[in-house]
């Protein structure tokens, strides 16, 4: 028996210990046919569930229409304020309206009671009460920035009404170009999530599915190639990513007017190694888990952190500065920051190496460990 | 060349501890049809997944055609199908682009469509897999194997909760198979099964091989190809079985909760001084039937229990 072990196979059907073929084969298949196939069955799976379409392309542009209109139809500079109803009721109210300013002050008279409460449930930035003595008592917040900006320019325009004189000549200009708007660095994160989502859900997930299901067992007892497996796995998500940017960009640029300055081209490349680096994290989370309960908790558990840190909704400046380090050295934090110094300010993207690189990081190294632990049965 | 299935002293301990396989050999020829028999948790499945090179065992030799799976693990796959005990295909695939998927991992597969034909799925070509009945997904499984033209089918418990009607079906197919020139390895645990569609058998009990065998071999060990049954009532209970054993003709006896089986060669032998050892003890016979020796009767033989014991 030992002395079979040596003989080498050779790679044609004539080969020593072949058996005789039961049925005349009628075609040979070539080197990529496998990972056509896989591919393509991939991509009828995804367009055959429609949780998946809604997930994936739906929810975000629901998102983004969302807040966008939220944030888009608050006026700008308007502050509500409520005078108290009294004696100087109307010697205010008429104060204000005789200010430069009065168009961007809505007042209204209540009730000391109703006034006060509106103030609570921040339906009104300021409460006035004008005093028997002709001056006025201000109530606000000082933790809500609306209020401490109503107050400043309420007193402003009292002040100004009752004669005061600016010491020096200022002059404005208004400048909320398209760019500079919430919407406009909404959309670049967003599209950064749903990289991420789509990502951890279309690799990690998925995977785990098809191991719970002994799929991934039946594929491996079969000639077929394991990284054919793998690139088809990937290449579905970079074909759903292609679609996923168009959307999101196409519908910021026509619904929000959305200045998109860098080039498509860089902003696909952003797309391609965003959806490569976390479907490397996704097949990390799945490199071991049996059941789809566990790795949902695990996905989960590893984009938690990102939601909250990475400046999807609001910018991370916010958080203390001993905690940036760490938030930039957060894939899905590079990545939107690529995503908008590339869309909204032109940047190249040889210009935005560090990012880059703690993208490719990330993607490679949980790579090579996945591909190190993981399980096929 | 060598045998299509060989292995020699299979062990497979999980965990370091749980013994699932102690000791397997085997040798299949080629256009064999072998059967592993044996009740659930025997160590069947874990030793064809060996064979299938999906498992390592912890020791122990196996080969395929003479290689091992260590040396040539592709050129084994193009050559072997497998229908494992439980896959859940994709549900969102119709048949043919299931089949089409699993063709397109083989060098030279056979086309989908004699296939499908073969198994009788033609019709449900367009179906997608998770609207198939439980008989239809299971040969939806099994052409999944047949489609890369495999020289060796490996089927683990290809029937088990069908009904008759597919399981007939299914074993139709394994016989087209065999027809063609190809060997086949299957696991059962149901005696009928093993009986009218292995050439050989090996009994598995506890991870061993404790029979092998043609299922006739196999039924002939057991002296008798005639089981005789009855119970008796009044004193039966003291006397055991011996004045059964010395019956003319009886090769074993056992008591089966009261019913007393005899393994017999000729039962117009037996009957006979069976009644009148009945009527001499003053006993009552209570029923009394005979039929031919199975499988079954082998296995309780030889362990004492029953394939299907839940």
């Amino acid at each position: 028996m030992a002395t079979e072990t040596t003989t080498p196979i050779p790679k044609t059907p004539k080969l020593e210990g072949r058996p005789p073929i039961p049925a005349a084969p009628t075609r040979r298949n070539g080197r990529w046919s496998g990972y056509t196939h896989l591919l393509w069955a991939r991509m009828l799976e995804l367009k055959r569930e429609p949780e998946i379409i809604f997930w994936v392309f739906g929810f975000p542009l629901l998102l983004a229409f969302g807040l966008g209109i939220a944030f888009r139809n608050k006026p700008a500079n308007t502050t509500s304020v409520a005078v108290v109803q009294n004696a100087g009721a109307i010697k205010t109210l008429a104060m204000l309206q005789s200010s430069p300013a009065h168009s961007s002050i809505h007042a209204t008279v209540l009730e000391r009671e109703a006034a006060l409460k509106d103030f609570h449930f921040g339906k009104v930035d300021l409460v006035i009460e004008p005093n028997p003595d002709g001056s006025v008592t201000y109530y606000y917040d000082p933790s809500r920035p609306e209020s401490v900006l109503s107050r400043s320019e309420i007193d402003a325009a009292v002040q100004a009404a009752a004669g005061r004189k600016d010491a020096l000549a200022t002059s404005n200009r208004i400048s909320s170009e398209p760019g500079s708007r919430y919407i406009d660095f909404l959309i670049p994160g967003l599209l950064g999530m749903n990289l991420m989502n789509s990502g951890m859900w279309g690799i990690g997930f998925a995977l785990v599915e098809m191991r719970q299901r002994k799929l991934l067992k039946r594929f491996v007892a079969t000639p077929m190639r394991r990284t054919d497996f793998l690139l088809a796995l990937t290449s579905s998500r970079l074909v759903l990513m292609v679609i996923e940017v168009a959307l999101l960009l196409g519908f910021g640029v026509l619904v929000f007017h959305m200045p998109v300055l860098g080039s498509i081209v860089s902003v696909l490349l952003l797309g391609t190694l965003g959806a490569i680096a976390f479907g490397g994290i996704g097949l990390l989370t799945a490199c071991r888990a049996q059941k789809i309960e566990s790795v949902s908790g695990l996905i989960n558990l590893v984009m938690m952190p990102m939601w909250i840190f990475s400046g999807v909704f609001f910018s991370y400046q916010h958080f203390p500065a001993m905690a940036q380090p760490f938030i930039k050295a957060l894939p899905l934090t590079a990545l939107n920051d690529a995503l908008r110094a590339t869309i909204l300010e032109g940047a190249s993207l040889p210009s935005q190496s560090v990012r880059l690189l703690i993208l490719a990081l990330w993607g490679g190294i949980s790579f090579i460990l996945a591909l190190r632990w993981f399980r096929w049965t | 060349m060598g045998s299509p299935i060989e292995c020699t002293n299979l062990r497979k301990t999980y965990d370091g501890k749980v013994e699932a396989v102690r000791g397997v050999s085997l040798r299949i020829e080629a256009g064999e049809c072998f059967g592993l028999l044996g009740p659930n948790g025997a160590g069947k499945t874990t030793t064809i997944e060996i064979l299938e090179g999906l498992l390592a065992p912890t020791s122990g030799d196996v080969r395929i055609f003479g290689h091992t799976w260590a040396d040539h693990p592709r050129q084994l796959r193009e050559w072997i199908g497998i229908s494992l005990q439980e896959t859940r295909l994709s549900e969102k695939l119709n048949v043919r682009e299931t089949i089409e998927l699993f063709a397109s991992f083989y060098s030279e597969p056979r086309p989908a469509a004699d296939v499908l034909r073969e198994l009788e799925l033609t019709e449900k070509s367009d179906s997608w897999v998770g609207k198939l009945s439980g008989g239809q997904k299971q040969r939806l499984a099994v052409a999944t194997a047949l489609v890369g033209n495999p020289r060796i089918l490996f089927l683990d418990e290809p029937t088990t909760g069908l009904d008759p009607q597919s399981r007939r079906q299914l074993w139709d197919i394994v016989r087209a198979f065999q027809q063609k020139g190809g060997t086949v390895l299957l696991t059962t645990h149901y005696m009928d099964e093993a009986e009218r569609l292995c050439d050989r058998l090996a009994i598995v009990d506890h991870g061993q091989i404790i029979a092998e065998g043609t299922p006739p071999d196999l039924i002939d060990r057991l002296g008798g190809h005639h089981v005789v049954e009855f119970e008796v009532s009044g004193n039966s209970n003291g006397q055991g079985t011996d004045a059964w054993r010395a019956l003319p003709s009886v090769e074993s006896v056992r008591n089966e909760n009261g019913t007393i089986c005899l393994n017999v060669r000729e039962p117009h032998l037996t009957i006979p001084a069976l009644l009148e050892v009945v009527n001499h003890q003053g006993q009552q016979l209570e029923h009394l039937s005979t039929r031919q020796a199975s499988l079954e009767d082998v296995f309780v033989n030889l362990t004492g229990r029953h394939l299907r014991e839940d």
